[in-house]
């Protein structure tokens, strides 16, 4: 990766998640922080690249804003089908594996796109290969790949890719 | 008892609610893929929700229950699907009333 701000967005991150887990911003915990995260990213900035990946533009921001509302969204309406799903007698699952494509490259991206499927409604991702996923669909509409793209992959892909490269 | 910490039981209920729907969902679905899909859905809500609650009920916790709630965004649904993988893999039937499964199809291509 030629981003030369990776190595910033290293140590930013393992400084970051080091003041979370210890909850407190006093100087001491402060300089410990900066000095381990300081030799993290020296020594193991090669194979840290996924934490780089994201990009840090205002665009990206308002985008991972987006993203985290309507996954939410998702998470809950997923939720609150699964319950009536579950309540009724009658049980109206159509199963199915469908394919779907993305266009995303980055591996985070990625990642965080087959673990939104499987938490929005009726979706779980069951594979994934070069561009194409694999996603056990509940109540499928439809087997069409082009149309379960829309249906599945889109919304999250639109905001995946203004985060990461 | 103050009333943050009411909405934080409020909270915790929905969220075991929740979890309540999983335990009927693994029981009631017909095969292994949406016994998962009924697992993770509502085991990963139930659970923030409940960490939800215990932020509320006592809120100097709650940098540490986000970092735990961020845990479980990620791992959660990867399990699931690490799982179901696996059970595809393994070649677990899926139920009668399976419309497709293309992943079957292009099984040979995967290999």
């Amino acid at each position: 990766m030629s981003d030369t701000f990776a190595p910033v967005k290293i140590f930013s991150v393992t400084l970051l998640f080091w003041i979370l887990l210890n909850g407190a911003l006093e100087v001491d915990v402060l300089l410990v922080g900066a000095v381990v995260a300081g030799a993290i990213t020296f020594l193991l900035a090669g194979s840290l690249s996924f934490l780089s990946g994201y990009r840090l533009t205002w665009e990206s921001a308002r985008a991972t804003l987006g993203y985290l509302g309507y996954f939410l969204r998702e998470l809950l309406k997923a939720n609150l089908s699964l319950a009536r799903v579950v309540m009724d007698p009658a049980l109206p699952v159509e199963p199915a594996i469908v394919k779907v494509r993305t266009r995303l490259k980055n591996p985070v991206a990625r990642l965080l796109l087959a673990n939104s499927i499987t938490l929005t409604p009726g979706t779980l991702t069951v594979e994934m290969k070069g561009e194409w996923l694999y996603v056990h669909w509940v109540f499928a509409k439809t087997t069409d790949p082009n149309v379960a793209t829309a249906e599945i992959v889109a919304d999250f892909e639109k905001f995946l890719e203004k985060m990461y490269d | 008892m103050n009333a943050l910490a009411i909405l934080g039981v409020m909270v915790m209920t929905a969220g075991a609610v929740f979890l309540a729907f999983a335990g009927l969902g693994l029981y009631r679905m017909p095969d292994t893929y949406t016994r998962i899909q009924a697992g993770t859905k509502a085991t990963t809500l139930g659970t923030i929700l409940t960490l939800v609650g215990a932020a509320l009920i006592m809120p100097d916790w709650g940098v540490k229950l986000l970092l735990i709630a961020l845990f479980l965004m990620f791992t959660n649904p990867l399990s699931s699907q690490v799982l179901a993988r696996a059970a595809h893999r393994a070649g677990v039937p899926a139920t009668k009333e399976s419309k497709a499964d293309a992943l079957a199809e292009d099984r040979e291509e995967l290999a």
